[in-house]
């Protein structure tokens, strides 16, 4: 009974193969809410099951108006062939009406063509990528919460002012790393600042990063942005410290989510600069919010993207109601249009608005990470340094070439 | 500055370094798989799973029983390497001398049973674990900073290393171990129990994957998807190295980090891909593998 080399060479090659994994229940409901998340992966915990627990909440908040909403979830499992499969197999045969969440820039832009084919509604809550409002904007889309270029804007222009000229990147090697990157290196360049150097790491492979650390640390840069999310912004950030390059560089986290802070410890996240469009912490009407959602969600705080689902689910579903259910079942576009015309308003993200690319209009806010000495409590976690309003925060329509602002 | 290959070599000595550090792991790891291979003929696809299982074991040590880092250094392994005993009389034992691949099969299931319950509980960023005490802090070493850490997880692994292969090829113990592969009916019948040696075989197996585990907890964040990140370069490892060769997988796992290391330097995309390179190129040359014998 002998193992053949090749037997073994089949097993390595199949171990970097997940076997699939799918969560879907099936009724018949009038209304139906999709959650396409990463249940799996690195971006579990910043979308995944406290993101279906937020559009939960959004629908108990709405309350009873008549006619029943359910909801599905489905893990993408970060790949775009995954999460179109399983958005067209809910608009065609099980009745969903919007699909939303959506972590990954690759699977997010990939899913918004779908919806504009099968004439549904997507609100995307967790990807980066500016193009969804740019030149892969569509009718039937809306990109709540935050984008690349509003990250790079807010984070990467506040580490220039305050003195940090050079910088060198660690890139995550995917269409939301290399966008990040670039567009940050835009606004250190319009600052009067220099890129010293990068390193695109592959995705998702990559757990250890002191190689690319030690890169940064001997390129001479005063700022070290991490052009990456989730698990490995919170491994590069760990390792960071652990080879001193926090004592002679800044660290700039373009994209961290109150989730990585948790993550990190507070220990090590400390003094961090970082941009998120909504902290649990900020006002009464977010801190109402929180109390509310945290039963479905026990060990894991909403960040800005889960609050952007309970925000989007919030006015959709207002929409809805506005336009009457069955013509809202019609025409995903219609509801999009609907969307728009109305004013926003939720504990999550107060007052606010939708452009007509399908941007929506909040402001991003600057935090500086405590230090252990200053939380005071659970999660308590960011002090507000500054808040860029949201008409600043965003690509004007003209630049971003979206064909809806066009006609 | 003095350059290599248009690169500053202070940059390069670093790398070389991080890439030892990085081998020490794929060397231990791929020891427990060589071990498990070699002597009981079984695909162990869960060995990355039970190295994250031995992270989470120092985490929790710690957490419920407020137990500390040299303590699990032992208690982790032990643990560990007791549900790897259980795992092998109540799963593995039903399905020995059947094809091989039945093995792998369950051990793959179990795998993925171990990553999805871990993420369930923890959530897939997971938890963070310090450093000890006795070995925080960083050393400057002109070059580079390297973390004490650091240092010390290389001369374990290599400490590590040098045991196991002392106990299998120099002591009793392992020559009737090696006896047990060749021939288990005779060994049988010279009044040896085989199938308890072929249980405490595979907890050893799995216990190496564990103390790896316990060795990696303060390095990189404790989370359920840690073992899956180093399954695959880890079987490349023990095919690189001839199958079931003890002293091949330790070089091929140092070796390997090295290699990786510079690739992160000169070409870093490629970083992921180039153990599989290497793979193909070995193969290709010495299809046995670097110290292997053709079976």
């Amino acid at each position: 009974m002998g193992i053949s080399r090749r037997t073994l060479i089949t097993a390595a090659a199949a171990a970097a193969t997940p076997l699939p994994r799918l969560a879907a229940r099936a009724a018949a409901p009038t209304l139906k809410i999709g959650v396409l998340s990463d249940m799996s992966g690195p971006y579990r915990d910043i979308g995944g099951p406290t993101a279906v627990a937020c559009v939960q909440q959004a629908i108990a908040d709405f309350g009873d108006k008549g006619w029943t909403v359910d909801v599905v979830s489905g893990d993408h499992q970060n790949k775009p062939d995954v999460g179109t499969a399983i958005v067209a197999r809910w608009y065609d045969r099980e009745g969903v009406d919007l699909v939303i969440d959506c972590p990954n820039s690759a699977v997010g832009l990939a899913v918004a063509n779908v919806a504009k084919e099968k004439n549904k509604a997507y609100i995307n809550s967790n990807s980066a990528s500016s193009l969804l409002t740019g030149k892969d904007c569509n009718a039937n889309t809306i990109h709540w919460t935050y984008d690349t270029y509003m990250l790079g804007k807010s984070t990467g222009g506040a580490m220039v002012k305050a003195g940090g000229k050079t910088w060198f990147f660690i890139t995550a090697d995917y269409t939301f790393g290399h966008l990040l990157r670039d567009q940050t290196a835009m606004f250190v360049k319009a600052e009067g600042g220099k890129v010293l150097g990068n390193v695109n790491y592959p995705f998702p492979q990559t757990t250890d990063f002191s190689s690319y650390l030690v890169q940064a640390q001997a390129s001479g840069a005063q700022v070290l942005g991490l052009a990456n999310a989730g698990k490995d912004t919170v491994n590069s950030v760990k390792q960071a410290h652990e080879f001193g390059v926090n004592k002679k560089m800044r660290i700039a986290g373009l994209l961290v989510f109150l989730n990585d802070v948790h993550g990190m410890g507070l220990e090590i996240a400390q003094g961090l600069i970082l941009t998120e469009s909504f902290y649990w912490d900020m006002n009464d009407r977010t801190r109402a919010f929180t109390k509310r959602v945290l039963p479905r969600t026990p060990n894991n705080y909403p960040s800005m993207g889960q609050a952007g689902d309970y925000s989007g689910t919030l006015h959709f579903l207002k929409a809805v109601h506005d336009m009457g259910v069955p013509a809202a079942k019609k025409s995903g576009a219609d509801i999009i249009a609907r969307m728009k015309k109305i004013p926003t308003d939720d504990d999550a993200y107060g007052k606010a608005y939708i452009r007509e690319d399908g941007r929506f209009m909040c402001p991003a806010y600057l935090f500086r990470v405590k230090t252990p000495a200053e939380s005071k409590k659970p999660w308590d976690y960011y002090t507000l340094l500054g808040t860029t309003p949201a008409a600043e925060a965003f690509m004007s329509p003209k630049v971003e070439g979206c064909p809806l602002m066009k006609a | 500055m003095m350059m290599i290959f248009g690169k500053p070599a202070p940059l390069l000595f670093g790398q070389l370094l991080l890439g030892i550090v990085n081998g020490s792991f794929y060397a231990m790891l791929s020891l427990g798989l060589a071990v498990i291979f070699g002597i009981l003929n079984i695909i162990n696809f869960a060995h990355g799973a039970l190295f994250m299982v031995g992270a989470f074991s120092a985490y929790l040590l710690l957490h419920w029983f407020g137990i500390g880092y040299w303590p699990a250094l032992v208690l982790g392994p032990l643990a560990v390497g007791l549900f790897g005993a259980a795992i092998e009389r109540v799963l593995l034992r039903p399905i020995r001398g059947l094809d091989p691949l039945y093995g792998l099969l369950l051990t793959f299931g179990l795998a993925e049973v171990l990553e999805g319950v871990f993420t369930n509980r923890f959530g897939s960023s997971g938890v963070t674990y310090s450093v000890p005490r006795l070995l925080r802090g960083t050393r400057d070493l002109g070059f580079m900073y390297l973390p004490n850490y650091h240092a010390f997880v290389v001369v374990a692994a290599i400490v590590v290393c040098l045991a196991t292969w002392l106990v299998i090829e120099k002591t009793r113990l392992g020559a009737v171990l090696r006896a047990a592969t060749e021939n288990p009916a005779i060994v049988q019948a010279l009044g040896i129990d085989v199938p308890r040696l072929v249980t405490l075989t595979f907890a050893g197996g799995v216990a190496l994957a564990a103390l790896a585990g316990v060795l990696a907890a303060p390095m990189y964040s404790v989370n359920p998807g840690m073992g899956s990140s180093y399954i695959s370069i880890v079987f490349a490892v023990v095919v690189i190295g001839g199958m079931g060769s003890i002293g091949g997988a330790v070089f091929t796992g140092f070796l390997l980090g090295v290699v990786e290391g510079f690739t992160k330097v000169f070409y870093p995309p490629g970083a992921a891909t180039v153990a599989f390179v290497v793979m193909v190129l070995v193969l290709l040359l010495r299809p046995a593998g670097l110290f292997g014998r053709s079976r």
